[in-house]
């Protein structure tokens, strides 16, 4: 019994740190920019109804974010 | 017009998906030849053909639940996925375009994997390291091209097709690897990782935009147009970290 357990346990975690790695992983910035960006675009399209904004903030902000990750790495590397 | 959108979305689709998935099978193939050349096929391919067993399981478990499941909320979420995982490999082909990063992650993962083989001791509990090895590398890389078939096979309602692209990933890969097995690091990987980040985010911004009901103008073909912009973005990110470098080794110097 116990020892299925900890089986059972150790497929849970191992599980959870696969999604953990697969999104977040050394990039919590990118995790993070893509809720913001899908909270501002669900705003700006399914509330505000404003379909020509949504078109062009959706791919803006991902290049924002993107833009953004790749400058923090540059800079940390410049540091070390 | 209509035929050219929706040849243009299958071409898409199919690229990204075969990509995705040959880097994928790429990474795990690298993990079975080194724990084979070091311990003997048999622990390697027994491994791996558990973690294939295992990864149908899932996929007959969860691929008809996927089918209903609302659209908008799937593609909502698979946007989202898409563009985080497109971003995070777009990012690490830009860094390693501009030196920032090892190109070749293949040679790294292969002396990682016979350096933890050297150091197990005893027969059995080698045959054990080698089978969970193997398992664990293909069962991972393997998960990773399953959720990139559901996702954008389910979101383009071409699951059919997309398994297909990845099929023939897997056998190109396959017979590559019988082929050339240790030169796996000849693969142009940081190229390949480049194309396939640009894919998956233009995928993830297009699937995204459909879940908050973006009407994209031109429907599918916005597409190709989201695929030359983040491909531009990236390009002129590469050149203008590749000048920063420059200048700032010029000023170390």
């Amino acid at each position: 019994m116990k020892a299925s357990t900890s089986w059972a346990v150790r497929l849970v975690r191992g599980f959870a740190r696969f999604w953990w790695d697969f999104l977040i992983g050394d990039t919590p910035e990118l995790f993070a920019a893509v809720l913001v960006i899908i909270g501002v675009v669900s705003l700006v399209s399914l509330v505000g109804h404003e379909n020509a904004l949504a078109v062009v903030l959706l791919p803006a902000l991902s290049v924002l974010a993107l833009g953004g990750s790749v400058w923090r790495a540059w800079r940390a590397s410049r540091r070390r | 017009m209509v035929m050219a959108a929706v040849s243009s979305n299958v071409v898409v689709l199919v690229g990204a998906v075969f990509l995705a998935s040959a880097v994928e099978m790429v990474e795990a193939l690298t993990i079975v030849v080194a724990v084979g050349h070091t311990q003997g096929w048999r622990s390697a391919l027994e491994g791996s053909a558990v973690a294939l067993l295992t990864l149908g399981a899932l996929v007959a478990l969860v691929g008809p639940a996927l089918v209903h499941f609302p659209i908008d909320v799937l593609r909502l979420l698979v946007g989202a996925v898409l563009l985080i995982f497109g971003m995070q490999w777009l990012r690490k082909a830009i860094l390693r375009s501009c030196g920032l990063k090892a190109k070749h992650d293949e040679d790294a993962i292969y002396e990682q994997t016979v350096e933890s083989m050297a150091e197990t001791t005893s027969s059995a509990r080698r045959d054990r390291v080698a089978f969970v090895l193997a398992f664990k590398g293909v069962f991972l890389e393997g998960l990773e091209v399953v959720i990139i078939v559901l996702t954008l096979g389910t979101s383009a309602r071409h699951l059919g097709l997309a398994a297909l692209a990845a099929l023939a990933a897997l056998l190109v890969v396959g017979v590559v690897g019988v082929i050339v097995a240790r030169q796996l690091s000849k693969v142009p990987e940081n190229a390949m990782k480049m194309t396939v980040g640009v894919l998956l985010v233009s995928y993830g911004t297009f699937f995204g935009g459909e879940g908050l009901r973006i009407r994209w103008p031109g429907g599918d073909t916005s597409l190709v147009l989201l695929v030359v912009i983040y491909a531009v973005v990236s390009w002129l990110l590469v050149v203008r970290l590749r000048a920063l470098s420059a200048a700032q080794a010029a000023v170390t110097s």
